[in-house]
């Protein structure tokens, strides 16, 4: 304590340096939460936007090769299962029979909710505008379960979606596009003919690839479209934790024998572009702590040459080594402590005046303001790297001032 | 003086034999000490006068332990401490020795008061009694009204008696002043003798002095000359 009360002495003596330092790693902080606030929260963003429009899990095509590719093997008594890749596989399109895979899916305690959806395209047209559409064919109660569709209409309900079975979902964009309103009736052409159907909703996910692309319709009136009375259908399966979607994917793959997708390989490329830019964000901030870090340095090695002759005189009183190290030390900590503290006060008032921002986005997912994440680890990886960086610059000058001789500083003092 | 400040109840002798000591520069030794021995007493003043560079201050640093000879004993109340280690060198500065030097060396972050209860606290005693110990202190050295100003506002002399008070705080055995009046005028530097010589007195002190000061090391109770290294007499 009493090394603390000197250190706490020391730092309130050169206010101006200190100040800087602090500054420095306030800063620092601030910038690092903010940045990693803003990435991390468009990104979680996008991630429940694909998952509330995809799912977790897609199950598709059905391997053809159903030997080797599970291996049990007996070792030490314990049993393991061996998962071969499936990616040079013949398959066939479409899930081999839907209600097994689908009972047995239900078995698994992580799995949330299971879609059967029968895909199609087809042009639908108003009499004076077409528009080429991919049509989803759903059990609306089921696809309710494995995605964020309820709360995705804009227009409309699912209630006149859910009693009409001649009823049609539209995506936003080419709701605009045909320049209809809810209630009209669309012509779809394309499959085995043409059907009358009735708009009862609009839907916006935000993804603008989905919104001006694809419709849904009940899963009967699309098999009668298409022409496919039974099979050839996909499931959007919706997990309790998404995190669990690739090992689940590898699982359910060598099990099921049909290629199970999760959300990160499908979306690999917006995920990578994420994550490179809240590493190249992070390294960026950390300029600035590991440049405070500097200062401190800076100032703690003038620090420890204008106090050479108080150690001396500390030590010629009882104070030992490792306790001027322990001085210079805690004035370290005081700055990285005070700086950590106001940088996140600062970092917390900063992302909320973000994300109250507006800012319009349509691509990759629909927002009308800055998105952001509270989350802590941000903090916590702001105050780690403050951290390291202050330790380092505290550390070396207060090696040095620790192993300052003190008959040789008075001696050359007098 | 009142006798509100207890006086420490184990003061001791110290003595040095044969100490040397070298010092390397520049890839050559220098033999700074060469077989030095002397004895101080308790609640005597004992001077070592000499010329600058003749080693008295070295002799000085080695005997409180702030430095290590290349060899010779040093001996407390008996005890040869010469040989302990770095942790038994801190404990001893900090419980049997005071320095005080030419230049106050005040901590200038600090007031007069917590100066002076420095080495009370870090011996471990409780906060009120070292500011009450530290308080009595000033009091007698006549810094009572003083207590609270930061070290670097108080005179040259009040600061030397500032100094002298933390040297006094942890009531050592052993008090050894280097130059304590080089740097004041001739007046304040026969309050600081008479001072130090009170104390000697009053708490049976064993106070070791080096001085440049012939009139001051006269009025010693003992006094060394050196020269070169060596004692002379």
């Amino acid at each position: 304590m009493l090394c603390l009360e000197l250190a706490w002495r020391f730092v309130l003596a050169r206010k101006r340096p200190m100040l800087l330092s602090l500054a420095g790693i306030v800063f620092g902080v601030a910038f690092f939460v903010i940045t990693q606030a803003q990435t991390s929260g468009f990104e979680k963003f996008f991630i429940k936007t694909i998952l509330g429009t995809n799912g977790s899990l897609r199950i598709s095509d059905h391997f053809q090769d159903v030997s080797g590719l599970v291996q049990k093997i007996s070792e030490d008594g314990e049993v393991k299962f061996l998962f071969h890749s499936r990616e040079d596989a013949l398959y066939r399109k479409g899930v081999k029979s839907p209600e097994e895979v689908r009972n047995a899916l239900n078995e698994y305690p992580e799995v949330l909710g299971v879609s059967e959806i029968i895909e199609g395209n087809g042009v639908l047209e108003t009499g004076s505008r077409r528009h080429s559409a991919k049509l989803n064919g759903i059990r609306w109660v089921d696809h309710l379960q494995s995605s964020d569709l309820a709360s995705q209409i804009i227009q409309g309900s699912i209630d006149e979606f859910s009693s009409d079975q001649m009823a049609v979902l539209i995506g936003s964009r080419i709701f605009q596009r045909l320049n209809i309103k809810v209630g009209d009736r669309v012509r779809l052409d394309g499959g085995t003919g043409n059907l009358h159907l009735r708009v009862a909703g609009v839907f916006e996910t935000g993804v603008s690839q989905i919104d001006k692309n694809l419709i849904y319709l009940h899963i009967g009136t699309a098999r009668s479209f298409l022409g496919r009375a039974g099979g050839g259908s996909v499931f959007q399966i919706a997990l309790k934790d998404p995190d669990l979607a690739t090992d689940l994917a590898i699982q359910l793959q060598g099990t099921l024998d049909h290629r199970v997708v999760s959300w990160q390989e499908r979306e690999r490329v917006w995920l990578d572009v994420f994550k490179a830019l809240r590493f190249s964000s992070g390294i960026t901030v950390s300029c600035i702590l590991l440049l405070s870090g500097l200062g401190i340095f800076n100032v703690f090695a003038i620090l420890v040459i204008e106090k050479t002759r108080d150690i001396a005189i500390l030590r010629s009183m009882g104070f030992s080594a490792r306790d001027v190290s322990a001085i210079f030390l805690w004035q370290g900590a005081i700055v990285l402590s005070a700086g950590v503290l106001i940088g996140s006060i600062l970092a917390y008032l900063g992302t909320f005046l973000i994300s109250i921002i507006p800012l319009r986005i349509r691509g990759i997912f629909s927002t009308d303001s800055f998105v952001v994440s509270w989350d802590a680890n941000h903090y916590i990886w702001a105050a780690s790297i403050a951290l390291v960086f202050v330790s380092i610059a505290t550390w070396i000058p207060a090696r040095r001032a620790s192993k300052v001789e003190p008959a040789k500083i008075i001696r050359e003092t007098l | 003086m009142s006798d509100s400040i207890k006086s420490p109840p184990n003061a001791g002798s110290l003595r040095v034999e044969n100490l040397c000591h070298t010092f390397s520069e520049q890839g050559s030794n220098i033999e700074v000490l060469k077989g030095v021995s002397l004895e101080a007493k308790s609640g005597e003043i004992t001077s070592i006068v000499g010329p600058s560079g003749c080693g008295k201050s070295t002799l000085l640093y080695l005997m409180g332990l702030l430095d290590r000879p290349s060899s010779g004993k040093i001996c407390f109340d008996g005890l040869e401490v010469q040989g302990l280690d770095d942790k038994g060198r801190t404990e001893t500065r900090n419980n049997s020795i005071g320095f005080v030097f030419q230049f106050h060396f005040l901590i200038k972050e600090l007031t007069a008061l917590e100066n002076v209860r420095l080495p009370l606290l870090k011996s471990g005693i409780d906060r009120g009694t070292a500011d009450q110990t530290s308080s009595k202190l000033l009091n007698e050295l006549g810094l009572g009204k003083k207590s609270t100003r930061p070290a670097y506002k108080l005179s040259g002399g009040e600061q030397q008696r500032v100094a002298i008070a933390r040297a006094l705080a942890n009531s050592p055995k052993y008090l050894l002043a280097d130059e304590p009046t080089g740097n004041l005028d001739s007046k304040n530097s026969e309050g600081v003798f008479e001072l130090l010589l009170k104390m000697a007195k009053l708490f049976g002190l064993t106070i070791i002095l080096v001085t440049h000061n012939d009139k001051l090391a006269s009025l010693s109770d003992q006094n060394f000359q050196m020269e070169d290294g060596r004692i002379l007499i």
